[in-house]
């Protein structure tokens, strides 16, 4: 069982893309098969960031530590995502004119904090290895907190890129609200509570 | 009675569905003939299968009544056109949700009959209409016309309409008319959008005077030979083609002659980013988004090049001369 759970997620994960493939293939898209293409992705990337941040605090409040084992591939998974987004951007809404992309980067905050999103994300791509790990040491801790700051972009991207800011992108701006309040309210809770504190990640 | 409900027509009049779904194809076999119902047996026995798959099948449409001696290609293009199911699929009509299949899927809700559009203010002839009586006397002309949105996609469509101008006249306008506004009903219980806050509801727009009495600016209340789909602004709605999208208002039930510029929904949600005018304008960008090209829709890629007023500057260009564009966005 434990050894089948970690295959059946990372399939799960993949679910988003299949179902995207498959009505593309299809024919079951909307008039605008790229913005299908481009919504998909950018809103399941902004999920799995967010699940990847939900794992600590649902460790801590649940003690259940095996959960630690799901967060590197939900976090690879949401750059996965970001990934496809960003590249769609560049060859449906840009159609590869780099010049444009800067100009959109530096004139335009929703694709500023859309770029600032994915670009945090590389690095924490690349050193999410074994290796990586044993390497930095106490400092991959403190690179990997950059993932705050790139979730706090993406939502940005999300708010900013709406005509009118009501509903989805406020609740998922809400969510991570909710999941760094948490980390800032363990930190500074009352010593010795009730509640046992699991090991450390 | 031109539009006619659908229990005044014998089955025998109405053109095969099948059929319909494979215009397409007709339109370029008959080329300039009139859609009527009339040419459904002539239709039917002609072409190939291939593009009726392509048009896919269960269209919507059912329930539409067709509409009767429309005069065919007024203003038209020979740009393709879209597909009846892309235009009644993909809107903005954020009074059925802000998704783009939202009006579709919620849109039948609204109950378009009977209905009645109030054409008063600054006029010798302020009247109540019924939409029937409205459009009764009139030419229905189809009018193939480029629709650009200012998010930067764009459709070819056909509609079915009658030049504003000619309902503005009856009304006689007095001297001091200098725009024209124009109102979308408010039916909360029918319109699930309208009760979020989105938008500040009812939706307005406005017209300055002469754009309202353009020869291009229409009343449209049919698409591809039918009346119009409730996602598409059933049944009476403005279309001013070198305009983005939001300015030709949908579900009209007032039109009203004033002296000063009116509000307009979308610069109430947020004036720096639409203004009263919101002429197609390749130059000016939105604050968000470039407006340079478009995506022509349902291509993948935004490469259509957009055009100064959508491509009717030769028409409108004047309109505007010595306007600083930038400024009047």
């Amino acid at each position: 069982m434990r050894k089948l759970a970690k295959p059946v997620v990372f399939v799960l994960a993949l679910a988003p893309l299949a179902g995207l493939i498959f009505i593309v293939l299809t024919g079951r898209t909307s008039a605008n098969p790229a913005e299908d293409i481009l919504l998909t992705t950018g809103i399941w990337a902004l999920r799995f960031l967010l699940a990847s941040l939900a794992i600590t605090p649902l460790r801590r409040l649940t003690g259940w530590n095996v959960l630690i084992q799901y967060r590197r591939m939900l976090g690879l998974f949401a750059f996965f995502y970001a990934t496809v987004h960003l590249c769609s951007y560049i060859a449906f809404d840009r159609v590869f004119a780099f010049g444009e992309i800067l100009a959109d980067i530096a004139k335009r905050p929703f694709i500023t904090a859309g770029m600032a999103a994915f670009t945090l994300l590389v690095p924490l791509a690349i050193t999410s290895t074994k290796g990586w790990v044993r390497r930095l040491g106490r400092r991959w801790q403190l690179l990997h907190r950059l993932v705050y700051v790139s979730a706090a972009a993406a939502c940005l991207h999300f708010v900013w890129k709406v005509k009118v800011v009501i509903g989805e992108p406020v609740y998922y701006a809400g969510v991570l609200v909710l999941l760094l309040a948490f980390r800032l309210v363990w930190r500074f809770r009352p010593s010795g509570g009730f509640r046992r504190q699991p090991a450390r990640a | 009675m031109l539009i006619r409900r659908a229990s005044d027509i014998r089955s025998s009049e109405i053109t095969d569905e099948r059929v319909y779904l494979r215009r397409r194809e007709f339109f370029r076999l008959a080329g300039g003939l009139a859609i009527t119902g009339a040419v459904g047996s002539l239709v039917g026995a002609c072409g190939d299968s291939s593009s009726a798959a392509a048009l896919g099948d269960g269209a919507g449409g059912d329930g539409q009544s067709p509409l009767a001696n429309i005069k065919p290609k007024v203003v038209s293009t020979d740009e393709p056109l879209n597909r009846f199911e892309d235009i009644t699929s993909y809107n903005n009509f954020y009074e059925f949700g802000q998704g783009k299949n939202d009006p579709q899927r919620y849109a039948g809700s609204l109950k378009t009959s009977p209905w009645t559009v109030k054409i008063d203010g600054l006029c010798n002839k302020p009247a109540s209409y019924a939409l029937e009586d409205l459009i009764k006397d009139q030419q229905l002309e189809e009018r193939i016309y480029r629709l650009r949105c200012v998010e930067a996609w764009s459709m070819v469509i056909p509609w079915v309409g009658i030049p504003l101008s000619s309902v503005l006249n009856r009304a006689e306008p007095q001297g001091k008319a200098k725009f024209v506004a124009f109102t979308t009903v408010l039916r909360p219980s029918e319109m699930p959008g309208q009760r979020t806050g989105s938008l500040e509801w009812p939706y307005v727009e406005g017209l300055r005077m002469d754009e309202a009495m353009h020869p291009l600016t229409i009343l449209a209340v049919g698409l591809y030979g039918k009346t119009l789909m409730n996602q598409n602004g059933a049944p009476i709605r403005l279309v001013v083609p070198w305009k983005y999208g939001f300015k030709s208002i949908k579900s009209i039930v007032q039109i009203k002659f004033v002296e000063r510029q009116p509000p307009t929904a979308w610069n109430i949600a947020n004036p720096d980013e639409y203004g009263f005018y919101s002429n197609v304008n390749p130059q000016v960008d939105h604050p968000r988004w470039s407006q340079a090209r478009e995506k022509r829709l349902p291509s993948l890629f935004a490469s259509y090049k957009t055009q100064m007023f959508n491509g009717y500057g030769d028409q409108v260009a004047s309109m505007y001369a010595g306007m600083d564009l930038r400024k009047n966005y």
